[in-house]
Parts: structure tokens; sequence; C-alpha cells
């Protein structure tokens, strides 16, 4: 049995332990929010925070995530629930299918760096492949949350 | 889809509203089976199968065309509502199950819009219609004294009626057969920036894609499927995969030699999907390999080319293109050559199947649920009526999810296995096992007068046809498939188009904006060669390309316009500063394209620092008519310029041996963030009819950034991808 902290809820699992952490939340425990893309680490459509950090859950091991705090797109966290927010209001998502990614890869960096510059942003949101193109929206999302961060 | 019939009249259905009058689109009674479930409380008016208006005012207006992204359920429904004057916040939107009764619903070809606008506005104007009797008979008023406003039925006095509140009369009523559109300046939802109805959804992780579709004792299934295109299976040994945890069956799928038949192969069944991964890669296949296994993309171009370096079949001509290169004073000759592409959208195929006797019900991302539930069908030998085909959202399709094969799949496991089950593709099956966009070799002769014109124009291309996909051994295009070469709207007096032939190795698929990306290519930097040649600028000389005004020559009731070809051309260069001090190293090329029926034009500025290519600003301008949606039409070009960037950057499929070379996104690699551009969109503002949206921005692209190169370098690159040249 392994145990697994996701979105503040504590998982009882009993799994092959070298099974990735997509496959146990989408398949096992069955958020499916966090979505498969690529199961190489290349697309970033699978991202969660780990302590914080957003990793590609298709590339993690679900026994080394004892005693982590994970955080799905059906989570809250810090900045998580205000970049939605600005996604709603500047219409980013497309299909749709690769923005929980976006959304955890741009919580992780704003929770890290409250202010990012052009090239934070680019370089940070470069782990992330938005098929339909959305790249200029998200950016712009993420800019308008950090105004909004500042003036609140 | 069919017209909207009047067919005749029926009376009421099962309590359920009346379907009456002349906007039920089939003549079948069940037509609203879908929602005899659901109403138990309230009551509900179904005055047509798009349209469901409840006695508490929320709204239920039905998708019959897929979302992947081009917000088609945000744009048709918006038009429903905006004719009946209903209020956008209480409608939710439903999606329509495949079925012959909504007309069609194939979700390709950029045509949802252009085809379904009129019918839906008088989807609307009729609810309304009826809304409207059905206040004056409450009020004994006459209709003349009432009008629909956000919601309510409105009398001169003052007074006033919510639509729910009119349900029960409205549903004794018989929908009127002919009413009154709205004039376009009265419009509320049409031509404003809605925001697509399902942006929460879609950022906050609840949206159902088709791999997210769960139901009770679902199992995962991966399928090991020959390398080479249409091998079978010799033999199998399942005993390391049954070795696996969780996985707990392992089956043949068979190889359907059809369209949309499965490529067949061996299917694991686990209780997960990772396991389902491990208990194939845990297979040993044994292939008959066929006839497709010498199959090697460096040999091919080759032979392709000679096809198109002699003289072809001719499928137009007009003037005398030899007299034209005789008595010219320059001629220019190129040749271009693209590679085949997989769509790979970011949700790969997959489909949950759960077939119980002959019956099968359907869960999937899918562009084309008429031909998947027809597919299913014949599969089980049962009637149509006995399958359901669900449409979920699609995590992208760009034309690989118009091909319901790995439903079909899916059905045939759900079969064998006698419980429900989900078919999910990896991204290397995605990338290995596609409908691939053909691989094209195409060249083009041009003639010069000493003043610079055009006088002679002969294109010629080889690229093996999406026919073959359907009629095996179909080696020439389809009439279609020359039309954006035959069409070019060039005003040359002498010109010739002809196709090579060109054998199909791989399954050939439609991708987004189809034979226009090789057409697009060729034509746009051909006559950007022909421009420097001539020594002009290449806008100006591409603008006397085009030529004097006229509209197409064409049975078809939409035509192209040259006058808005060039005006979409002028505009975007004016846009992009054209003409006007670029930073050093920068420069701009152009793109002007007709495709879908809508004119479109692309400006695109780079530079070349180091030999590494950099893509600063993209300009675009559309006229596609009517603008239903001006922020979505904006995002569909802000899309189709990332993607046209991946596929001029990075799009390269190669087969050796029969086998797709490329595996996943190190390979077969996309645009990111860190190199899109500034995108600037103009959407021209037209009363025309809407014409295609979602494909037409993607052909401009890559010719615009070649030509941009070749500005800044005076480089010329006329094979794609552009990582061949070592310049990304």
């Amino acid at each position: 049995m392994i145990t697994l902290k996701i979105n503040g809820k504590e998982h009882q699992v009993d799994v092959d332990p070298s099974m990735p952490l997509l496959w146990v939340i989408r398949d096992i425990i069955g958020y499916t929010g966090t979505k498969f893309g690529c199961g190489k680490g290349l697309c970033g459509a699978c991202m969660v925070l780990m302590d914080g950090t957003a990793v590609n859950s298709c590339q993690m091991p679900v026994s080394a995530m004892q005693g982590r705090e994970i955080i799905t797109i059906e989570g809250e966290t810090e900045n998580l629930q205000a970049l939605q927010k600005s996604w709603a209001e500047l219409n980013v998502p497309q299909c749709g299918f690769c923005q929980s990614g976006q959304l955890i890869t741009s919580t992780a960096m704003l929770n890290n760096n409250p202010n990012p510059s052009e090239e934070d942003i680019n370089s940070n949101m470069s782990r992330n492949i938005c098929r339909c193109g959305t790249y200029t929206r998200i950016k712009g999302a993420i800019k308008h949350c950090v105004e909004q961060n500042n003036k609140s | 889809m069919e017209p909207i019939k009047n067919i005749s009249r029926r009376g009421f259905i099962k309590g359920i509203g009346l379907a009456s009058g002349g906007l039920v689109l089939a003549s079948t009674v069940y037509s609203f089976s879908k929602f005899e479930d659901e109403a138990e409380v309230i009551s509900e008016f179904n005055p047509n199968l798009f349209v469901q208006l409840n006695s508490d005012g929320s709204l239920i207006l039905v998708a019959s065309r897929s979302e992947m992204g081009q917000g088609v359920r945000t744009s048709l429904t918006s038009v429903i509502a905006d004719e009946m004057e209903a209020d956008w916040d209480k409608v939710t939107v439903k999606q329509a199950t495949g079925d012959k009764k909504y007309g069609n619903q194939n979700t390709d070809g950029s045509r949802s819009v252009r085809t379904l606008f009129q019918k839906m506005r008088q989807m609307g104007a009729t609810v309304k219609s009826v809304l409207i009797t059905s206040a004056a008979k409450s009020w004994n008023v006459p209709e003349s004294e009432c009008t629909a406003e956000n919601h309510f039925i409105v009398h001169t006095s003052g007074k006033k009626i919510g639509f729910g509140e009119l349900v029960d009369i409205a549903k004794t009523l018989e929908v009127p057969e002919k009413v009154k559109l709205k004039s376009p300046k009265d419009f509320k939802y049409i031509g404003k920036n809605l925001p697509s109805i399902d942006v929460e959804s879609l950022s906050n992780g609840s949206a159902v894609f088709g791999l997210d579709k769960r139901i009770p004792n679902m199992k995962f299934a991966a399928i090991k499927r020959c390398p080479v295109a249409h091998g079978t299976v010799k033999s199998f040994d399942k005993t390391e995969a049954l070795k696996v945890k969780g996985v707990v069956d392992v089956v043949e799928v068979p190889m359907l030699r059809k369209a949309f038949g499965p490529l067949g192969g061996v299917a694991v069944i686990a209780t997960n999907t990772w396991a389902a991964f491990k208990g194939r890669d845990a297979l040993k296949v044994e292939w008959d390999t066929g006839a497709n296994d010498s199959y090697n993309s460096e040999a091919y171009m080759k032979s392709i080319t000679a096809n198109v370096h002699k003289p072809g079949h001719v499928e137009k001509s007009i003037g005398n293109i030899e007299s034209a290169f005789q008595s010219s004073n320059k001629s220019v000759e190129a040749t271009y050559r693209l590679p085949h592409l997989a769509h790979s959208p970011m949700e790969v195929p997959n489909a949950v199947a759960s077939v119980n006797g002959n019956t099968c019900e359907v869960w999937a991302p899918i562009q084309s649920p008429q031909a998947a539930r027809r597919e299913v069908a014949n599969f089980l030998n049962t009637e149509e009526a006995n399958v359901t085909i669900n449409v979920t959202f699609l995590g992208g399709g760009f034309g690989r999810k118009a091909k319901p094969d790995f439903i079909v799949e899916a059905t045939a496991i759900s079969k064998a296995i006698n419980g429900p089950v989900q078919v999910v593709w990896s991204r290397e099956d995605d990338i290995q096992h596609s409908y691939y966009h053909t691989v094209s070799s195409q060249y083009l002769k041009g003639a010069l007068d000493s003043k610079g014109n055009v006088t002679g124009w002969l294109h010629r291309f080889a690229l093996p046809t999406i026919g073959s996909t359907f009629t095996p051994g179909k080696n020439l295009p389809q009439a279609w498939e020359a039309r954006s070469a035959k069409d070019v709207p060039y005003d040359v007096p002498n010109m010739q188009i002809e196709t090579g032939k060109a054998d199909a190795h791989v399954r050939i698929g439609w991708l987004r904006s189809v034979i226009n990306i090789p057409h697009g290519f060729a034509i746009n930097v051909f006559a950007d060669e022909l421009a420097h040649v001539a020594g002009k600028d290449p806008l100006d000389f591409r603008l006397n390309l085009i030529g004097r005004d006229r509209i197409q020559d064409t049975k078809d009731p939409y035509k192209y316009n040259t006058a808005k070809l060039k005006h979409v051309l002028k505009t975007t260069a004016k846009n992009a500063g054209y003409g006007k001090p670029l930073p050093e190293g920068h420069a701009i090329g152009l793109a002007v394209h007709y495709s879908f029926y809508s004119h479109l034009a692309a400006a695109v500025e780079v530079s070349i620092t180091d030999g590494s290519l950099k893509v600063h600003k993209i300009n675009m301008a559309i006229d596609c008519g009517t603008a239903i949606n001006k922020d979505t039409i904006t995002a569909q070009m802000e899309g189709s310029a990332i993607f046209g960037m991946s596929l001029a950057f990075y799009g390269k499929i190669t087969a050796k041996d029969g086998a797709i070379e490329q595996s996943n996104f190190h390979d077969y690699r996309m645009t990111r963030m860190s190199q899109a551009p500034d995108i600037h969109v103009e959407v021209i503002d037209s009363n025309e009819p809407p014409t295609g949206v979602g494909e037409p921005g993607v052909p401009i692209i890559a010719p615009a950034i070649v030509n941009a190169i070749f500005k800044a370098t005076g480089k010329r690159y006329r094979s794609l991808p552009l990582s061949d040249h070592g310049l990304v």
C-alpha cells in the first residue's frame, strides 16, 4: 500500500510501485483533469504540483510520491484559482486539453516568482505544448493575473 | 445537412411538445427521445431538434457539430439564441449524438458555420415566433403588439412575460413555416465576442474528453499494431504480457482493409492504462508486413519528383503554355518538396465502447459521429439504431478524429471480451499509425515578358491521394485535390496544371487545410521567386499577378473575388509595416491564399541570427464573410499561425522499410511558447454569408516564412521542414 496526499486528501493505493503518478491519479483514484499527452515528459499535459513544483506526473513513479503534497488541476492552491479566472477572462482555451498542464506550470511559476519577466514566462511555459496554439493568450493571461495580484 | 424539410404535420409527440411544421430536420417521431428521460418535473417545449425551452426559463440548445477548440458549441448556439432573443446566461449546450436526423455532422472542411448559419437562424426565429403567438393568445392581443426581448415577450402596454412561462401554451401551437429573420444590425450575439460557453470547464479539469470517460467495469486496452500499414498478425505469444500486474486478457483485433477499418493487431486489456501499455511492451508478435514494407521516404521522394519532371496528366489548360515559354523573355522553374505530416492532437485517439449483444454504446472524441455509427453497426452486423455514439470534447482533431478507426477497434475489443473497454493510443501509436497528410513534389515553371509580367504558369504535382484510402490503388489526385492549384486566382493568359502519379504506402488522410498546405506553399513561394527574377517588389508583383478585379466563373455558390484577395493582402502588409524600415536583419515575407471559400493573407517578419531563424511577428487578415464571433476567428488565426509554424519548422514524417521513423514530441516537434511570435489578426468586416475559418489560416504561414527568409538572406528554401536546413 502506498499513501498519497492529493489535493489535501489521503489515498491508499495498491499498485505496482513503478506505476507513474499520472496513471494512479487518472485510472486508480479517478481525477481525470490531469492529462496524458506523450508519456515521456515532453509535452507537459500531465503536470501536477509536487510540493509546489510543477512536475510531469508521467515521469514520477508512485513509490516516490509518499509524503509529498500533490496538487492537481482540481485542487486549490495559491495562484491556481486566480490564473483560472484570468484564463476565462482572456478566453484562453481552444480544445482545452493541454490547459490543465499549462495552468499547473504557470501556477508553480507564479508561486516561485510573482513577477515573471517575458523571458521567465517563455522559459517556464516552454515545457508545455499547445497544439491549438494558444500561447499568445496563455502569456496574456499570466500577465493579466500578475497585474491583478499586484493590485490586490 | 439535409435541407430543412417541411414535413407533414404529425401532431403531438408523446407529450413532449410538438413536432409539426417546418423545422423538424428528419421525419422520425423519435427525434426527441434523447430529452425524454430528463424532463420529469418541468414541462418543456421542443419546437425543433435544436431547441428545448423549459418552463423554468432554462434553454437547452443542441450542438450537432463536434467541439475541438474551434468554438462551435458557442458559435452556432449563439446564432439560435440571437434570433430567439434569448438570454445567453440561461443557455446550456447539449452535445448531439451521431444521428442522421441532425443532418450532416462531419466536423471538418471548415464548414459548420458556413452550412448551418442560416438554418440556425431559422431555428431561433421560429421559436421566437411561436413564443410571440403564445403571449398574444394568453393576453388576447394582436401579435403585432408583441416583441421578444431578452427572454421575455413584451407588449406595447409594457407588460411582459418570461419565455419559460409560455412553454405550456407554446407546446400546443403549430410551428410556423415562414419566419422573418432579424436585420443584421440588430444582432445581439452574432458579430460580438462571446467567450466560449465551456471556458470554465476547459480551465478547471472538469470537461470530459474521450480519454476521461469512465463507465462501470470498464477496462483499458492498448493495441500493438504492425509497424507497416496494412500488415497482419502472423502469430503472437501473450505469455509475458499476461504476467504484467493488471493485465487481464489479450485478444487479436482484425485488420479491415477499408477507409475507417482498424489497422488490426493484438490488444492487451488491463485494469489501468499503464498496465495495458506495459503488457503490450511484453507481447511478442510476428508480422506479415505485406506490400508496403519497401516504403522508404527518400527513394519515394525521388520517384515522385521524377514524375513531376516529365509531362503529366493535364487537369487544366488555358491559352498555350508551350508558346508562352517559347516567347518568354525569361523563364523560371523550381521544384518544391514537402513531407508527410501527422495531426498529433494533444489528446491521442481513444474510444470507450460497450457492446451488449447486438447493441453498442460508444463515447469518443469524434469529428464524424455518423460515420462512426455506420462503421460500428457494420462491424457488429446490426442496425444503426442499435448503436449510440456519444460525442465527448475533443482534445484537438485536425482531421485525425474524422476517421473512426479507433472506435471500431474499441468495438471489436469490447465484443471480444464481452464488456466495456477504453482503447487508448500512446503518442507513439498516434505518430506511427496515423492517416498521414500527403507527401508531395511539385514542379512550377513560369514565363515572364520583358516588363516582368507573368505570361505562362505551369504547375505539376505528384502526391499520394486521399482517394487511395477509400479505393486502394488510386494513384492520381481526385478532382477536388487539384482544385487549389487549378483555381489559383492569378491573371495569367497561359496556364497549365498537371498531375503525376504517386502510389500510397501509408493511409493518407486529411489534415487541417489538407491539399492547401502543399499548393499554398508552392504557389506562394514560386510567386515570390518570379518577383525576384522580374526585379519587382513582392507585394506589387503579387497584386499585379492577382490582376484585375474579377469574380470566379464557377457554378459553385461561393466564388473567389480578386478584389477581396488584394484587399486582405494590402491590409496585412499595411498592418505589418511592410515597406517601412525594420530592425537590422529583419525582413517581411508575404503569402495570400483562397481556401475554404475565405480570402486570407499573411505577412511574417523574421530574422536570422548566427544561422538561427526567429519569427518575430505574424500579421494575418481574413475575409470570411459575416463574422459570427470575431474573438473565435482571431483565436483560430492565432492557432493556425502556430500550427503553420510547427509544420514549417519541424513537420516531417518519414518511413523506412514501411515503418514510420518518428515516435514522439522529441523527433516530431511542435512550436513552443518561447518561439511564439506576436500575432495580429484583422477580421475584415462583411455582411456576406460566412465562409471557412478553422483551416484556411494554416497554408499561408510556411510560404510567408520562407519568403521572409529569402528577403533577409537571399537564400531560397524549397523544401520543408526548415529544421532540415539547420535554421531551427
